[in-house]
């Protein structure tokens, strides 16, 4: 494997480095379990509250999940850089001499799991608060749909999540970047989970036409963030 | 010569920081960098550093053109600003091995690294959350030592340390020094750096002179 620039440690041991920090932070400090899921919880419940309506729920269950799924999205990428930024330790990082794309996939990859914990909780949450009904085809959509949209999700907002670390304001300058470039992954994620789901009497095999929309979504931005995060984190 | 300036211009948020700096330094020596508060004393670290891009003059820092390629030099440098660069929900071990993996150093490196800074008793699987500040700076000095730092860059050391820790932060740069490597601190107290340090330099609006 290719090395990290100039350390001479290959650019897989730099990302299982990140990746494990990350995840050993979380554990420590278990924001995502303690507060953020609690929140996209509350979220569900409270569309639930608002809705009102049984059948109306579950046509838009789907679209419910991605979007207490974006919500926590912007909650763990700011927890994700704050840990790298409170004794700054992402200036030391810009010093190791590493490839930082490595630190890029790193981090999303921790991202990922996070998110991917996260988002079967509000499945199951969905399935039995909503009362959607799920085949055995619609599992493998659903599952398939989970991968490609975290991946996806999970790449943008480690790219945008580096842009706006060192900003003024970063909270808000965040949700604001973020959300208008996720909205492919936000209706692509409902229409397939809808499928998945049988929403509206929609078939699965509606669903697999928006998985090649995620995917693509997820290539493009794996490849460009990879190329761009170094630049971003170094200016 | 470990690092070599000329006329080196650095603006920062439109405004030079560096104007025209001009100095060099020698392999071994413990410089330290003196003057008022926005003299440009951080930038001239962070640009020794590779983290700031030269506008005009010529920057060499062990054998790297700053001017062509900034970031060549950052695998030979250590900085250690204001703050620590750690994770405080990390324990001490496994902040200094994080950075150790990230360069390739060994096991062998951590406890070294850890010994020397006197951290490799109970204090190694303990959080740096719950670390003094004094020793909170050990931990981050001794992962300078296992990324086998060439050239150390240090901004205010001291700051937060009680006198005991200022005392162990002089014999770490000095034992730093006799091992090979190359100290630049900046600092406001002035009385024990001129102590610790071989050289001084002043910098005052962004020009740097020797004292």
């Amino acid at each position: 494997m290719k090395n990290s620039l100039d350390t001479g440690v290959t650019k897989g041991k730099v990302v299982t480095a990140v990746l494990s920090k990350d995840l050993k932070i979380e554990m420590r400090s278990r924001v995502v379990t303690n507060q953020v899921l609690p929140f996209a919880g509350l979220v569900m419940v409270m569309f639930a509250f608002a809705l009102d309506n049984d059948d109306v729920l579950q046509r838009v269950a789907g679209g419910l999940v991605w979007l207490a799924t974006l919500f926590s999205l912007f909650i763990i990428v700011q927890r994700s850089f704050a840990i790298d930024t409170q004794d700054g330790a992402l200036d030391s990082l810009r010093v190791a001499g590493i490839d930082l794309s490595a630190v890029f996939f790193g981090k999303a990859i921790a991202l990922a799991l996070k998110l991917i914990a996260l988002e079967i909780v509000l499945i199951c949450g969905a399935v039995l608060l909503y009362r959607v009904d799920l085949t055995a085809s619609g599992l493998v959509l659903l599952v398939t749909c989970v991968l490609c949209a975290t991946s996806g999700l999970a790449f943008v907002g480690i790219l945008y999540g580096g842009l706006t670390a060192g900003a003024k304001g970063r909270e808000t300058l965040l949700p604001l970047l973020l959300l208008p470039v996720v909205a492919p992954v936000l209706i692509a994620a409902t229409r397939a989970t809808e499928a998945a789901f049988g929403s509206g009497g929609a078939q699965t095999s509606e669903g697999w036409a928006w998985i090649g929309l995620l995917t693509v979504f997820t290539a493009v931005f794996g490849v460009s963030g990879s190329l761009a995060f170094g630049s971003l984190i170094d200016e | 010569m470990i690092a070599s300036f000329s006329n080196v211009v650095v603006v920062y948020d439109n405004f030079p920081a560096l104007a025209g700096a001009s100095f060099e330094i020698a392999s071994g020596e413990i410089v330290l960098l003196q003057g008022p508060n926005g003299a440009g004393k951080t930038t001239l670290l962070r640009a020794c550093a590779g983290l700031l891009p030269i506008a005009r003059g010529s920057a060499i820092v062990l054998g790297c053109d700053l001017g062509v390629d900034r970031r060549a030099v950052r695998a030979k440098v250590g900085l250690l600003g204001h703050a620590n660069g750690l994770f405080p929900d990390l324990t001490v071990a496994e902040n200094i091995s994080f950075w150790s993996r990230l360069i390739g150093a060994s096991a062998q490196d951590v406890e070294t690294a850890m010994q020397i800074m006197g951290l490799s008793d109970r204090l190694s699987a303990t959080r740096v959350a719950n670390l003094s500040a004094g020793q909170r700076r050990r931990c981050a000095l001794a992962t300078l030592i296992v990324r086998r730092a060439q050239l150390w860059l240090l901004d205010e050391p001291h700051a937060g340390l009680d006198s005991q820790g200022r005392d162990e932060l002089d014999k770490t740069l000095r034992s730093a020094r006799d091992a090979g490597a190359t100290v630049v601190f900046a600092s406001h107290e002035i009385d024990r750096a001129q102590n610790l340090a071989t050289r001084s330099l002043t910098v005052v609006g962004g020009v740097v002179t020797e004292t």
